[in-house]
């Protein structure tokens, strides 16, 4: 038992000065996945009314066409950071306990760099292999 | 993690007190309410009463003012003004957090449950501990902050275009049913604020004869202290005084947004 006051301990260290530019991330990569996402799907509609639908190389030749890997790369960017930004809060309310709650902001911090690079190096790789449309 | 179940020793055991209502008594309606003794060293658990609603006021209050003076005067919990005013009598009604005097036993279908504010430490039955959530509007200076001297002559003076600002922001009463409605306050109780005391530091924040505004959003300006807030409205729909804590913490947010980004 602790016979700190309760203001004492509601203060606690203070304020961490921050969280402001967090929410704020999420927010502006939301509006950034809107008109992304929009185009995604309004692409693979487009491919699968296309004569080859989704076979391996309709879809090996969309990746590379024209604009197709810069919005692609920008959509994996901007869905890791938004899916990190969120998961680390949800982190944050649930899991409480020190080495835990440690351990799965590291866990989940990592699986997204590694979702958004090999996201990026596989329509890098696609569009610098495939032979231009 | 966090916590989806009550302790072993807070987990309601099954057989509660029933106490029929008198004989004769045409208009019957059951109140099933949270029975916790701190000094018993038992589980809490649910009594049922039987009262005649002919022989009753019309508010939860009165039925729980009539069980304590007529069926069993160990019942504790908290009331004063029985208008609404002083927020003493907040508890858990039918599932809802609201305040006992102000919730009439019609608007409630079938029998009336009545548990005290949920995820609080309980003091006894519908007694909850409030020591935080006092020490959490402590936290927020509810109080004039201003390097300016008041007039010698006079009070400060507002606009009333600016008391408007305050007007509905300062009806809050305390009671504690936004705070203990809101899931965030239950899983980091002990360092969000809670819709509250957030709404006492934006009464502050937005008055006009305040010259503290940057400090108080510095202090808020946290993970944990502020953006613990996801928006889900809890506070809004429970507050028994028809405010809106969640307008106030999403005004706040916008305030420390354009403070930092616009």
């Amino acid at each position: 038992m602790s016979l700190q006051s309760p203001l004492g301990r509601v203060l606690g260290r203070g304020s961490a000065k921050s969280g402001v530019s967090h929410w704020w991330a999420q927010r502006v990569s939301a509006v950034a996945l809107v008109p992304l996402t929009l185009w995604f799907v309004w692409q693979l509609a487009g491919l699968a009314g296309g004569v080859d639908g989704y076979s391996y190389d309709a879809v090996r030749a969309w990746v590379a066409s024209g604009l197709t890997p810069v919005l692609l790369v920008l959509l994996v960017l901007a869905l890791t950071y938004h899916s990190a930004l969120g998961v680390q809060v949800v982190l944050e309310d649930y899991v409480h306990g020190k080495g835990l709650k440690v351990a799965s902001l590291l866990a989940s911090t990592f699986a997204h760099l590694l979702l958004a690079a090999a996201g990026v190096y596989a329509v890098l790789r696609i569009a610098f292999t495939t032979g231009s449309v | 993690m966090a916590e989806f179940r009550l302790p072993e020793n807070s987990r309601i055991k099954k057989d509660g007190k029933v106490h029929k209502a008198p004989e004769g008594a045409k208009n019957t309606r059951t109140f099933k309410v949270y029975r916790y003794d701190p000094d018993g060293g038992e589980n809490p658990r649910v009594d049922s009463f039987e009262l005649d609603m002919d022989d009753c006021g019309p508010m939860v209050l009165d039925a729980l003012l009539k069980i304590k003076n007529e069926v069993d005067p160990s019942l504790t919990f908290r009331r004063s003004c029985r208008e609404g005013i002083c927020g003493s009598c907040a508890m858990n009604i039918d599932g809802t957090n609201t305040l006992a005097c102000t919730k009439s036993c019609e608007e409630v279908k079938g029998d009336v449950k009545i548990y005290p504010l949920p995820h609080m430490p309980v003091v006894k039955d519908l007694v909850p501990d409030l020591t935080q959530f006092y020490a959490q509007y402590a936290s927020v200076k509810p109080w004039l902050q201003s390097r300016t001297p008041a007039p010698p002559d006079r009070e400060r003076l507002q606009s009333p275009e600016d008391q408007e600002k305050i007007d509905r922001p300062s009806a809050c009463i305390l009671c504690a049913c936004c705070s203990t409605s809101c899931p965030s306050y239950w899983w980091n109780g002990d360092r969000y604020l809670g819709p509250a005391a957030l709404l006492a530091a934006y009464r502050w924040i937005i008055d006009s004869r305040d010259d503290a505004t940057g400090e108080r959003l510095d202090a808020l300006e946290d993970p944990f202290r502020l953006y613990r807030c996801h928006t889900i409205m809890n506070c809004t729909e429970a507050c028994p005084k028809d405010l809106n804590p969640a307008k106030a913490i999403a005004e706040i947010k916008k305030m420390m947004a354009e403070r930092e980004h616009l």
